[in-house]
């Protein structure tokens, strides 16, 4: 059986370690931090806040106090408020450990397309272009294929890049594979799922 | 020298004129300069550039701007939430420009700190390298980007004594600073102005010396996306 949206969470929550300042992206990766267990993992909101916490309760939604995705969330007895500027300092400046993110296409050199697709309407690339450059991390989970079937590992990615060469583990619904030199390397498969079974499901060179 | 001003008109008073570029702080609609947006529509003036994170939502923030068709051109990072932003920018009536967001916090920035231009990793080899200066440190590619100096720039904050000192509230404070730091004029709008001596110096977020104007005003505050948990029964 392939992994679900919250396994595919629970696998990536795997890869943080104690002690880790982590970005997440939206969709799935939002997930993963309902699987972080013991581990002290401090979640960072590139809006200007270090240490966040779950959505409030009703009736005490703060206006001033978002998350990157605009949606109204509380603080930790250990949250840090910045500016963008600091914000975007300690992304670029490598300091963030990991950041999990979804993507439309990776290809099998690292390199990550998920802010647009030509002809449709383009909404921006917020930070994931930051937070790919200079997060020295990172990690891509997402549906090992999209909803027509094809392989979203790609040899060349077909769409406009967010970032080049900067994925560094992929975690899809059938497994785990890392960019390595000459191409993709399967690390591990959901259970049930073969290898061969990713082979066929990918296009992107398996090494 | 006073900054205390009245009301938001009154702060802008002979600052505003057509296609002049503003630096406008907030992240979505949190923390956005909403009073001074109002009055710059109630002025009317055109052909603005807004160097902006977000570009509002239809009926708020910078979106009651594009209503008017005040503005010629947005920088931005992301412009989802705002459908006449699309029609305007569809239709070519709208120029718009994409900055990596960290890379438009740091161009407010550096202008505002007196540099011209710097390197970063962000956007290599992607669209948003193109045309741009590439330079190798220690065998790693960087773009150059410029830093932005504004004409204006429209913050908001939480508390202000009368010299300008400001405070910010939680992820209000977003752009704001290096927004206000970019523009050869600040103009504040915030919830509260304090007596002098009440805010305690090693607290201050952004220093008075790059705050020119202030007003204090009713916010409507408005959240953009609404997300609860449920209580459990106890």
């Amino acid at each position: 059986m392939p992994w679900d949206r919250n396994q595919m969470a629970e696998r990536a929550a795997a890869e943080l370690q104690d002690g880790w300042y982590v970005n997440l992206g939206i969709g799935i990766p939002t997930l993963v931090a309902n699987y972080t267990g013991d581990k002290e993992i401090t979640l960072q909101s590139e809006n200007g806040m270090l240490g966040m916490g779950p959505f409030p309760y009703e009736g005490e939604e703060d206006p001033d106090l978002i998350n990157a995705g605009k949606q109204t969330i509380t603080e930790l007895n250990r949250t840090a408020y910045f500016d963008s500027a600091t914000s975007f300092g300690m992304i670029r400046g490598g300091k963030i450990a990991a950041a999990i993110l979804g993507a439309m296409e990776v290809a099998e050199n690292g390199d990550l397309a998920n802010w647009m697709i030509p002809g449709k309407l383009v909404k921006g690339m917020g930070g994931a272009m930051d937070l790919v450059a200079g997060v020295p991390r990172v990690i891509v989970v997402m549906d090992h294929t999209n909803k027509h079937g094809e392989s979203k590992l790609l040899r060349e990615c077909t769409l406009p890049l967010t970032g080049a060469g900067v994925v560094d583990r992929i975690i899809t619904n059938l497994g785990v594979l890392d960019v390595v030199e000459g191409g993709l390397k399967i690390v591990e498969t959901a259970e049930g799922v073969s290898e061969d079974d990713i082979r066929a499901a990918t296009e992107a060179t398996i090494v | 020298m006073k900054k205390v001003y009245g009301s938001a008109q009154e702060a802008l008073d002979g600052l505003l004129f057509d296609g002049m570029f503003i630096a406008a702080g907030g992240f979505g609609l949190c923390g956005i300069p909403e009073l001074l947006l109002q009055a710059i529509k109630e002025a009317g003036t055109k052909d603005l550039t807004f160097a902006s994170n977000n570009a509002g939502v239809d009926d708020f923030g910078i979106g009651i701007l594009l209503q008017t068709r005040q503005v010629k051109k947005m920088i931005s990072s992301y412009v989802g939430e705002n459908a006449e932003f699309m029609r305007q920018y569809l239709s070519g009536e709208l120029e718009l420009e994409f900055n990596p967001q960290g890379t438009l916090a740091e161009r407010m920035r550096a202008g505002g700190c007196g540099i011209p231009g710097f390197y970063t990793k962000t956007g290599v080899g992607t669209v948003i390298a193109e045309g741009k200066e590439h330079k190798e440190f220690d065998g790693e590619t960087y773009i150059m980007e410029r830093g932005l100096v504004a004409d204006l720039s429209i913050v908001k904050a939480w508390k202000a004594d009368d010299t300008g000192n400001l405070i910010f509230r939680k992820t209000a404070r977003n752009f704001n600073p290096p927004a206000a730091m970019c523009g050869k004029v600040c103009v504040a709008e915030v919830e509260e102005i304090v007596p002098r001596g009440s805010l305690d110096p090693d607290l201050i977020h952004l220093p008075g010396i790059y705050v020119h104007r202030i007003v204090q005003g009713e916010h409507e505050k408005r959240i953009e996306q609404r997300t609860t948990r449920k209580r459990e029964d106890a």
